[in-house]
């Protein structure tokens, strides 16, 4: 009975990858309480990509939506990864940015909001360089003084994945949801090859990026808490279960001795293989990752 | 980038609006709202330049079948025409439902 | 020049503290020490090149794998003991070419590493300590938001060896298939894309820009001139809020961050409609 039931599961998921960032986030909220912030008939778009012949999308390529998750308030921040690869820019930096503020200060008067990102991201927007850099270190800022209220989550679905200073927001969510499909990393295997040459990586080595940045090492390295099926309703269903799970005790970037001490142990003199730190890595405490 | 402006005769009213697509490579956002006046508008940014006689021709094509008076911005990054008509339906389909 | 040389990190150290040494157990590569700063002691941290480091993509002066868990540690190790009393202030000199770019630190999670370097600096001015970051050459990138870009007041020398940007000249010419000529020119047009501290200005992110004679050979009278602008930056950081919005708050970054400041706003009148 359980192999039909497992058969029907799959014939009827829906792929979350597929979607757009708009429709990613609306399947995240309970149904009918969604309301989108500055949308695209806001028009609040990039000042710098007209002036670079760059064609700007009306909503920056930042979707801000607002409303209940399991009955609680959440906000979900989803960056569309097909425009200008996800990158930030000032407007969509400053509109998870706010969104992060607004959402600790709806905290600090008693109405914990938690905050759900959808990071389909290389980092910085080049053609707005420093104030995408900037940008990100505000977001960074803001995640920090909004985690101690509410669980600020980050979902890396694929396929763009999530690079850059992007990554290291991902570093201080409370939690972490990854795909198989998608990848988490600071540097992209094209810019390592370019940096520090093709020895160091090849970045045509599709085995390789996964074997290192996929959500299946990231998750068996414990540094991703769950890792889920390519499917909108499993997502769903595991953003509502850390919502409910509420804030960490400890939050993966504060565990700096435990982490610190792994690091000193590594034999620097050689690759590493991405296999042996999978039980040096994995934690049983604080943040227990999901199943 | 290019800005491109048409203009198109209208016969009625619409309400509502819609919005379909991202300026992703090969793609285009549409927006699609009431027009302020009596005739249709349309208002392109393309970051590929030199296409307006291939804009006009799809254009034209879709308002000889669509009589609604309608605001249409365009966010294009390289589309093909076939694209072009196909988000155009699907924006005129949103905003139906 | 404005080519990244690696020595005016361990230079202003030297000067500000009149120490150059890691702390016990730390990488060379990593600068730690207490000392005075205007009625007050500080600790300052700062990254520097370590050519015998054991991660060879983190040995010409980028942060790295160990460079980030040692400013981690060294940053929260002073929260602790200051909860009860006056909070040290944390000055971080920053010269530091990028992240570390390597298979080894992609394995290792160096976005994690980063993450905890910026929760340590982000951690302590939650917590009231000031941050204030003195770039006295580059700060590129992730290795900036490691280092650096968690501070309450950012102060940089006023000379064509400070780089501060997304991505280094040459990387971003080869990804933008421009020459660097025509990047430099455009970045004299476009404020944001500018490889120029004096525009990087304009953004209103900066505290002061220090006008600073020979920035590689710190002389006494100089040295003396960045302490009072350190101690300086210190006392008007303690005045204001422990989080980042002075950066939106000067009168560059109400001309050249306008859209920022609109979006806030626009955003905050719609989060709390009724509806």
């Amino acid at each position: 009975m359980s192999a039909v039931r497992d058969d029907l599961a799959f014939v009827n998921r829906q792929s979350f990858i597929e979607l757009h960032a708009r429709e990613r986030a609306i399947a995240l909220f309970d149904s009918g309480t969604a309301r989108e912030l500055l949308g695209p008939f806001d028009r609040v778009e990039s000042p710098w990509l007209p002036l670079q012949g760059v064609t700007p999308q009306a909503d920056d390529g930042c979707v801000v939506m607002k409303g209940k998750i399991s009955g609680r308030a959440a906000v979900v921040v989803a960056l569309e990864g097909a425009f200008q690869g996800g990158s930030l820019g000032e407007v969509s930096g400053a509109k998870l940015t706010a969104a992060l503020d607004l959402a600790r200060a709806d905290g600090e008067k008693g109405k914990p909001t938690a905050a759900v990102m959808l990071l389909e991201t290389g980092g910085v927007r080049l053609q707005e360089a420093n104030l995408g850099l900037a940008a990100i270190a505000e977001i960074m800022a803001a995640i920090l003084s909004l985690r101690r209220y509410a669980p600020v989550i980050s979902v890396v679905a694929g396929t763009v994945g999530c690079f850059g200073g992007m990554s290291l927001a991902a570093g201080l969510s409370s939690y972490i949801v990854m795909t198989r499909e998608a990848r988490l990393g600071l540097n992209g295997p094209e810019v390592i090859e370019q940096e520090s040459g093709i020895e160091e990586f090849d970045s045509s080595d599709r085995r390789l990026i996964w074997a290192i940045n996929g959500g299946e090492q990231r998750y068996a390295m414990g540094l991703a808490d769950a890792l889920v099926d390519d499917d909108t309703g499993q997502v769903g269903k595991t953003i509502r279960q850390l919502i409910e799970k509420g804030v960490p005790r400890e939050h993966r970037s504060a565990r700096v001795a435990f982490y610190r001490e792994r690091i000193q142990s590594l034999d620097a003199t050689r690759q590493l293989d991405p296999n042996e730190l999978r039980a040096s890595w994995r934690t049983g405490d604080a943040t227990e990752p999901g199943k | 980038m290019e800005r491109i402006e048409f203009n198109y005769p209208a016969k009625r009213k619409v309400s509502g609006r819609a919005h379909v697509g991202v300026v992703g490579s090969g793609d285009l956002e549409v927006l699609l709202e009431p027009a302020d006046g009596a005739s249709s508008r349309v208002f392109i940014r393309t970051s590929v330049d030199g296409f307006r006689d291939t804009w006009k021709a799809v254009l034209d094509r879709f308002f000889a079948k669509y009589d609604g008076a309608v605001r249409i911005e365009i966010n294009d990054a390289g589309a093909t025409p076939g694209s072009v008509q196909l988000r155009l339906e699907q924006a005129v389909e949103a905003l139906g439902s | 020049m404005s080519e990244y040389t690696g020595i005016r990190g361990k230079a202003w150290f030297r000067a500000l503290t009149g120490q150059d040494s890691p702390m016990a157990g730390d990488p060379r590569s990593v600068l730690t020490a207490d000392a005075p700063i205007g009625d007050g002691r500080a600790r300052f941290l700062c990254v520097v090149p370590d050519p015998q480091g054991r991660f060879p993509c983190a040995r010409h002066g980028e942060v790295g794998l160990e460079e980030a868990y040692a400013l981690a540690t060294r940053v929260r190790e002073v929260i602790e003991p200051d909860r009860n009393s006056v909070k040290r202030a944390i000055i971080a000199i920053v010269d530091v070419k990028s992240q570390a770019y390597g298979r080894r630190e992609e394995t290792a999670a160096i976005f994690l590493a980063a993450a905890a370097a910026a929760d340590a600096y982000g951690s302590a001015r939650l917590a009231g300590h000031p941050i204030i970051t003195l770039v006295v050459g580059h700060a590129i990138s992730g290795g900036f938001l490691t280092h650096g870009y968690q501070a309450n007041r950012i102060l940089a020398f006023d000379d064509d060896g400070v780089m501060i940007h997304a991505m280094h000249k040459e990387a971003a010419a080869r990804i933008t298939r421009r020459s660097v000529e025509s990047l430099e020119k455009l970045g004299k047009a476009i404020a944001p894309l500018s490889y120029d501290v004096r525009d990087f200005a304009k953004l209103g992110l900066l505290h002061e820009l220090l006008h600073v004679e020979d920035p590689d050979h710190p002389a006494d009278e100089t040295t003396a001139r960045v302490r009072r602008a350190l101690a300086a930056a210190i006392e008007d950081a303690r005045r204001g809020p422990v989080d980042l919005s002075n950066r939106l708050q000067s009168p560059e970054a109400r001309e050249t961050r306008q859209a920022s400041i609109r979006t806030r706003a626009l955003l905050e009148s719609q989060w709390r409609e009724k509806v």
